[in-house]
């Protein structure tokens, strides 16, 4: 079995779990996005709360979340200690480096990540923290649509939600086609279909994520 | 021409280094930048100074010794080697600052020359066929389709110059070795060894110290001999699957 650790850490191993476990968070985003995209119905929060409570009791969903969370930290440490391996790999930095060649995002996807891991600390602070741990002591939901509302009447909440969606876009726009890429899916045929796709996904689950702070703001549900 | 070089200087891997200015004037504009080197290393043994050193060989643009990161760019602003950069590129009376490949597994020799020994060793694990002596066998009797067979020979392309390690921001050697990879693993005479080479060639890569790939693309932008990323991919494809499917050898025989 020694050939399994060997190739999980060998260097194309853990850019192949930093692709698997992004990918699967992807997923994850889309889910999110699209119940968060239910306050939109301006149902006072009915079809919302639904699919919440579901989401916060069905067992199978319960189950998931156990990975869910394993996939962020997986993404997080390894990410982070490839960051590091990848620092040490030029110990002497170059004094020219303006002419770039090649995209800033692109390299900036540890500076990004950070951002997004400071963003997700306080996004689920605000409502995953709370809400589990009510559920576990006192065995109930909190009323996640109304803590919304008062979560978002702060300015300041709304000015670092959105910029946790920027960072979003960026990170997505790099990362998708790059999961891709790592996972050896690189073909003529499918190149132009991957790009596509990764770009209007990056575009527009952040750009929903981040009209919800904004317009609960603004007032434009209630 | 005239020209001011901002030049790293170095006695050796163990001290440390650090930027020297040079004038250099009436450089013709047709001059290779090696050249431009040759002509300024004549004047400072003139003047009785420790003249700059830096690799070469060919000047032709395919032994791939000729590694000078120029003004930011691994081989300077065109996609080509040193010796194949003419200081007409440059304007008159501009600064040029020159410093050696920056890479943990490209330790500095001397001023801009570096070792790049790292490069062989990955070569020697795994970067070649097996071939039984005997007559030479006829040149049509495996077939190999035009495009497969161009596909490798652009592979083939790259001549180890060590700028896809440069212009990489985690000092990655994917490119060099997806090359090396690919040129075989696309061809039937590479297929007996293909999971093998992909194995040992990837972990001598990983034991020299180079970063590992995020797909920035700054290599196949600055690689000399236009080699492609899609290289990369195909290199991650074959170590998986050599890596899941291989046998593993057993002392004293497996299964
Ligand atoms: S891949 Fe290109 S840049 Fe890298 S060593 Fe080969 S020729 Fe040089
Ligand atoms: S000296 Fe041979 S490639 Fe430049």
């Amino acid at each position: 079995m020694k050939w399994i650790i060997d190739l999980f850490s060998s260097s194309l191993g853990r850019k192949l779990i930093m692709a698997l476990t992004g990918l699967f968070l992807i997923s994850f985003l889309i889910i999110h996005c699209t119940i968060n995209a239910m306050i939109f119905f301006n149902d006072g929060g009915e079809t919302f709360s639904y699919w919440g409570h579901f989401m916060g009791t069905n067992p199978v969903i319960r189950t998931l979340e156990i990975g869910l969370v394993a996939g962020f930290l997986i993404h997080i440490i390894q990410g982070l200690s490839l960051w590091r391996a990848n620092h040490a790999a030029r110990p002497v930095k170059y004094s020219v480096t303006k002419a770039p060649n090649s995209t800033w995002y692109s390299r900036s996807m540890g500076l990004l990540g950070t951002l997004l891991l400071l963003f997700l600390i306080m996004h689920t602070s605000h409502f995953w923290i709370p809400n589990r741990t009510n559920q576990f002591t006192h065995g109930e939901e909190l009323p996640l649509y109304k803590m919304m509302f008062d979560v978002f009447s702060n300015p300041w909440i709304v000015f670092f939600y959105v910029i946790g969606c920027v960072s979003l876009f960026w990170h997505l726009l790099h990362g998708f086609a790059s999961a891709f890429q790592s996972l050896g899916l690189n073909h003529l045929k499918y190149n132009g279909v991957i790009s596509f796709v990764g770009t209007a996904f990056s575009i527009i689950v952040p750009f929903v994520f981040a009209l919800m702070p904004i317009a609960v703001y603004f007032k434009w549900i209630n | 021409m005239n020209i001011t070089l901002k030049v790293w200087r170095q006695k050796n891997k163990d001290t440390k280094g650090g930027f020297k200015t040079y004038q250099a004037d009436h450089v013709s504009s047709d001059m290779s930048f090696l050249e431009m080197l040759d002509v300024l290393n004549t004047s400072l043994i003139k003047k009785g100074e420790e003249p700059i050193h830096f690799d070469h060989d060919c000047r032709e643009g395919i032994c791939g010794m000729c590694s000078l990161y120029i003004n930011g760019h691994p081989h300077g602003p065109l996609q080509t080697t040193t010796c194949q950069l003419h200081m007409r590129t440059f304007k008159d009376g501009e600064t040029i600052t020159v410093e050696p490949w920056r890479a943990k597994a490209f330790p500095i020799i001397k001023d801009l020359v570096v070792d790049r020994s790292a490069f062989d060793r990955i070569q020697q694990a795994g970067g070649y066929v097996s071939v039984n002596t005997g007559g030479v066998p006829d040149a049509n009797e495996i077939p190999i389709p035009k495009k497969i067979a161009d596909e490798a020979f652009d592979a083939a392309a790259c001549i180890g110059c060590g700028a896809c390690v440069a212009a990489c921001k985690n000092a990655s050697a994917m490119l060099f070795v997806s090359a090396k990879v690919s040129q075989l693993a696309l061809l039937p005479q590479g297929q007996a060894e293909k999971k093998e080479r992909a194995e040992k060639m990837v972990a001598q890569m990983d034991s020299e110290g180079f970063g590992s790939c995020t797909n920035t693309r700054a290599c196949e932008a600055e690689c000399p001999k236009g080699i492609s990323v899609t290289n990369i991919a195909r290199m991650n494809r074959e170590y998986f699957s050599a890596m899941m499917t291989s046998y593993e050898v057993v002392v004293g025989g497996g299964e």
